[in-house]
């Protein structure tokens, strides 16, 4: 698979695309996603696998975001998603909350090809009360009456993530990331960003082919060295604990955000 | 030895897991993770710990849906879940204040709530910060009820609610929390003033009860570096480490 330049990748992402984002501790393509806001991406629908921080800040204080899909988005320890938490307050996303698992099952079921997936819980929460697109059955399995939830599955247009390193086929390897490996799966293309690229065969390495991703699912790769950053990749990079403290300052205001995005598009 | 209020509130929880095979902890949970890290020191390791977010306290290599699958299997005895708001049911909001979506205040989010708290047997809430802010009559928003009818599938919920000024007890059928314990230099005055919603009270309401000093050296020591791992800001700031 050639190797393409992250302004390429970006490039691959179209306005109006439904775009799956992995959490915050996992393989987060922020270096891609500062060539979506360069690129002045609009209307996505962010869907995060299953909960996002800085990349869904970013984007939606960039206005590149229609709708969030969401567990949760926030700094952690830095603190509230400013961006994120004005624009819900202001009405200017649309904002589709739900629960971890919920998302992944949705996603899993997305992944299988199914129409959905059933799962415990929710009945009786306001989640469930604002999302008429999931559903109560009744449990056809059983004998007692026992009500359950069916989730739609997920099946974005693009999955978007930062991965340790890929090979000259275009696999990608993912360790312990293995929610990148169900986005994949799930989402009808996928953009990687990776941190290096190897001339080894990842499938035919038996140690690493299990966390490999075959290319089959893998649309296009750039590579980016710190493609994470500020945020850390598992067995890479630690966060950058500093910046990542600026950024939760920044992102309180329009105006600081915007003087720590600097110039767009440039 | 002289006892932080933090630790005060980690040895309360951790007395709370005797027994418990499984311990998870979510993300944003200093005190219950140091709580159940010294609940696996006291019961020589009988109780397994999963911090989520850390590096060398984490049993999950499946992704994302992981800890949720066990979950739903009844591979985790005991979760900690916390609110912006808690009401008198055990209802938790993790969403904000106002009305939905346009919130006056916005949080987060639910996070795993609506799913953990219906299959963990034992859901500790813990809000450090005992106000009429955060312990409310009536919850804004439900990100998951502290009770359902019995017809829906709820092995688990609520078990307690610990707060920085004492200890309920929740009672799954009545869907009332009872005053169980009140910290040491609190008063059932200050609770009652403090508290938005109805409790009852145990017929013997206690002091909570300190470690001793080989608990409190247990923490300051080991416990103390292993939550650094996951919250280093936390035990610089409590353990000096």
């Amino acid at each position: 698979m050639p190797e393409i330049s992250i302004r390429e990748l970006a490039g691959r992402l179209p306005d109006g695309a439904t775009v799956a984002i992995p959490p915050s501790r996992s393989g987060v393509a922020l270096a891609a996603t500062r060539a979506l806001i360069d690129r002045k991406a609009r209307n996505l629908h962010l869907i995060a696998i299953p909960t996002s921080g800085i990349q869904a800040d970013m984007l939606i204080g960039a206005g590149c975001v229609a709708t969030m899909e969401c567990a949760g988005v926030t700094l952690d320890e830095h603190g509230q998603a400013g961006r994120f938490v004005a624009a819900v307050k202001a009405g200017s996303i649309s904002l589709r909350d739900s629960t971890c698992p919920a998302l992944v099952s949705g996603l899993q079921a997305g992944e299988k090809g199914i129409p959905f997936m059933p799962m415990r819980g929710l009945i009786g929460s306001d989640l469930l009360k604002y999302r008429p697109d999931y559903q109560v059955i009744d449990n056809p399995m059983a004998d007692d009456p026992d009500p359950i939830v069916l989730l739609p599955a997920i099946t974005p247009d693009i999955a978007l993530f930062h991965a340790p390193l890929a090979d000259r086929n275009g696999n990608v390897w993912i360790g312990t990331m293995r929610e990148l490996m169900t986005m994949a799966h799930a989402a009808r293309q996928t953009l990687v960003t990776v941190e290096e690229i190897t001339d080894t065969d990842l499938m035919r390495d038996e140690l690493r082919a299990p966390a490999t991703i075959p290319s089959l699912y893998i649309t296009a790769i750039a590579r980016a060295p710190g493609g994470s950053w500020p945020l850390g990749l598992p067995g890479c990079h630690e966060p950058d604990n500093e910046e990542l403290a600026r950024y939760a300052a920044a992102s309180r205001d329009a105006e600081s955000f915007a003087s720590w995005l600097g110039p767009v598009g440039v | 030895m002289d006892c932080k209020p933090q630790e005060l509130l980690i040895f309360t929880i951790a007395r709370m897991l005797e027994g418990i095979e499984h311990v998870a902890v979510g993300v944003s949970s200093p005190i219950p993770g140091s709580a159940a890290l010294l609940q696996r020191s006291l019961s020589a390791g009988r109780t397994q710990v999963t911090v989520l977010n850390s590096r060398n306290l984490q049993t999950l290599n499946d992704g994302a849906g992981e800890l949720f699958d066990r979950a739903a299997q009844g591979r985790i005895g005991a979760f900690f879940l916390s609110g912006g708001q808690i009401d008198g049911h055990a209802n938790i909001n993790l969403v904000g204040i106002g009305d939905y979506p346009r919130h006056r205040v916005r949080w987060s989010g639910s996070f795993g709530s609506a799913m953990l708290y219906y299959l963990v047997p034992r859901v500790i809430l813990f809000r450090e910060e005992h106000t009429r802010r955060t312990l409310v009559d009536q919850v804004d928003f439900i990100s998951a009820p502290g009770t359902s009818p019995p017809e829906i599938h709820r092995p688990g919920g609520p078990y307690a609610l610990v707060t920085g000024r004492c200890v309920f007890m929740f009672d799954r059928d009545k869907a009332r929390f009872t005053l169980i314990s009140i910290h040491p230099g609190h008063s059932l005055d200050e609770v009652r003033e403090n508290t938005g919603f109805v409790f009852d009270l145990a017929d013997n309401v206690t002091e909570t009860p300190m470690p001793d000093n080989a608990t409190l050296a247990l923490l300051r020591g080991p416990i103390a570096r292993e939550i650094a791992d996951p919250y280093p800001a936390f035990a610089q700031q409590v353990f000096g480490v």
